[in-house]
């Protein structure tokens, strides 16, 4: 096989790779400020229902998480939910075996599924520390300031403190992207062909071992053009200090 | 009649009582120092005052009518305690400044957001804009920051972000401005450009409750001062009758530990 075919290859599957990076964002950025704000709650049990859960999904190998979150509605419940969804694509979608993007995508939709969803909660946990602890980092002070101006207390954290607390997060947050996009690799546990099952099954078929060290490359430039890219967005905040 | 009063002030944290009936009142026009040794609640009674802290007994007045009275069971709401905040300003120690903005638009932030209240706002937004902005030029100009407007928080001296926090207390017009020992984050030669503008206030006839550590500054602007001990009001009276003629020991004490 070629280089330039090799590539081809994993470039698809780096593409399901980026599919997972932007929904799991999509998805965990905003779902982790209603967990921040249920851990800060000052109804008790509340707060400790939220710290349960994030402490249970930061606390479990996230492959873990996508075994359970794929293969326990069915061994539990009966409910084989993600194979049905395999099931529903195969009976209405005429899926070729050329290897193209999309037939990709439609014959392992049930577990890329799975994966989202897996994704998606343990990011919005790790991400509502990360709100919380800049939350609760603004001084009390700068509530209190708009307050005695007269401001309501959705003023106060729109016009006051949200921008702060994106100032303080914007590293933190920048790390756990970084995180995500390698993190997208343990998708291949449930054979979902993202850029490293790929490469896994060229060296099963094509008794080929560089694709693998080759898929590294995506993974660098991408993180490359992330870091300069939440850099810029670091400098963009640093006309204040607070 | 006082242009504000407060009667048997009684606050307490968890078990500890702060306030222990604390009653004064303020003449329009007139500043009313507050001293006293580190723990006796100045900064607790300040933060009543502004409704920071809800008192456990007691009531406010504002030109004789009731503003707050904590037996009040119904409880106040939320809007009810915004309005009556405006009657107040707050200078703090640590500024408070928002970092965010610069000096113009930290002045401008509270009114503009005030103004969208206004049933007119919709029909004369420009006019009301110009007028919050031509306000606040001119606030930045009495606290002697005209060429500092533009400058975010981190690009000005204490001295100076505590001047801004001056100007955006003024620019909501309060009746009675607090100051919570607005100078004692500062170096002592910053401490005299904030006095400065303090001192201009007061001839201006500003009426002003100032918590402080400045006893020369206490003495020299002071219509009256109160000496709090231990949550109480243990002397008050006129700045030469503190400072001239103390009565109580502790307050002898205090003020020989002051000098
Ligand atoms: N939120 C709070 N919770 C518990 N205790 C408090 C709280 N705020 C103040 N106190 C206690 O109340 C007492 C009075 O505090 P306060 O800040 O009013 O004193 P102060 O006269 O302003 O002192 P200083 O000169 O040091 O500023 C102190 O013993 C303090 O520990
Ligand atoms: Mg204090």
């Amino acid at each position: 096989m070629s280089f330039y075919d090799v590539t081809l290859v994993l470039a698809n599957g780096f593409i399901i790779s980026l599919i997972i990076f932007v929904i799991t964002l999509l998805i965990g950025i905003p779902l982790g400020l209603p967990i921040a704000l249920c851990s800060m709650s000052k109804f008790a049990p509340l707060r400790y229902l939220s710290k349960t859960v994030v402490w249970i999904v930061r606390g479990v190998p996230l492959m873990l998480q996508i075994f359970i979150i794929y293969y326990v509605p069915g061994l539990l419940f009966g409910n084989p939910i993600f194979a049905n969804i395999d099931r529903y694509i195969i009976d209405n979608f005429t899926i070729s075996n050329s290897g193209g993007l999309s037939d990709m995508i439609l014959k392992s939709m049930g577990g890329l599924c799975a994966v989202l969803i897996a994704f998606s909660i343990n990011y919005a946990c790790y991400f509502s520390e990360i709100y919380r602890g800049g939350i609760e980092s603004i001084s009390k002070g700068q509530y209190e300031a708009g307050q005695v101006l007269g401001m309501t207390k959705s003023q106060v954290f729109r016009k006051v403190i949200l921008l702060q607390v994106i100032k303080r997060i914007v590293p933190p947050m920048s790390n756990e992207i970084i995180t995500l996009i390698k993190d997208t690799a343990l998708a291949n546990c449930i054979t979902i062909p993202e850029i490293i099952m790929q490469a896994k099954n060229l060296a099963a078929s094509k008794q080929i071992i560089w694709p693998l060290f080759y898929s590294g490359v995506f993974y660098l430039l991408f993180v490359g053009l992330l870091t300069i890219l939440l850099g810029r967005l670091e400098k963009k905040l640093d006309y204040f200090r607070s | 009649m006082p242009v504000f009063e407060a009667k048997d002030i009684y606050k307490k944290f968890d078990k500890t009582e702060v306030l222990k009936g604390v009653s004064f009142s303020i003449e329009e026009g007139e500043v009313l120092s507050i001293i006293g040794s580190s723990g006796s609640g100045k900064t607790t009674l300040l933060r009543c005052v502004n409704f920071l802290e809800t008192p456990d007994l007691g009531q406010f007045y504002l030109r004789g009518n009731l503003l707050f009275d904590a037996s009040d069971k119904k409880g106040i709401s939320e809007k009810e305690i915004r309005q009556k905040r405006l009657h107040f300003g707050m200078v703090f120690q640590s500024f408070n400044l928002f970092p965010q903005y610069t000096a113009f638009d930290n002045i401008c932030l509270a009114p503009m957001l005030l103004a969208k209240s206004r049933p007119d706002y919709k029909k004369n937004k420009a006019i009301i804009k110009d007028e919050i902005e031509h306000n606040a030029e001119s606030l930045l100009k009495k606290v002697g920051l005209s060429d500092k407007m533009d400058n975010y928080p981190c690009q000005l001296s204490g001295g100076q972000q505590q001047r801004v926090a001056i100007a955006r207390a003024l620019a909501l017009k309060p009746e009675i401005l607090c100051f919570d020992e607005p100078t004692s984050a500062l170096d002592p030669e910053i401490t005299v450009e904030v006095l400065a503008v303090m001192k201009e206030l007061a001839a201006e006839k500003m009426t002003m409750l100032v918590v402080t550590h400045e006893m020369g500054f206490a003495r020299e602007v002071s219509d009256k001062v109160i000496f709090m001990d231990d949550g109480v009001i243990a002397e008050s009276g006129t700045a030469e009758e503190i400072f001239g003629n103390p009565q109580t020991k502790r307050l002898r004490e205090f003020l020989s530990v002051m000098k």
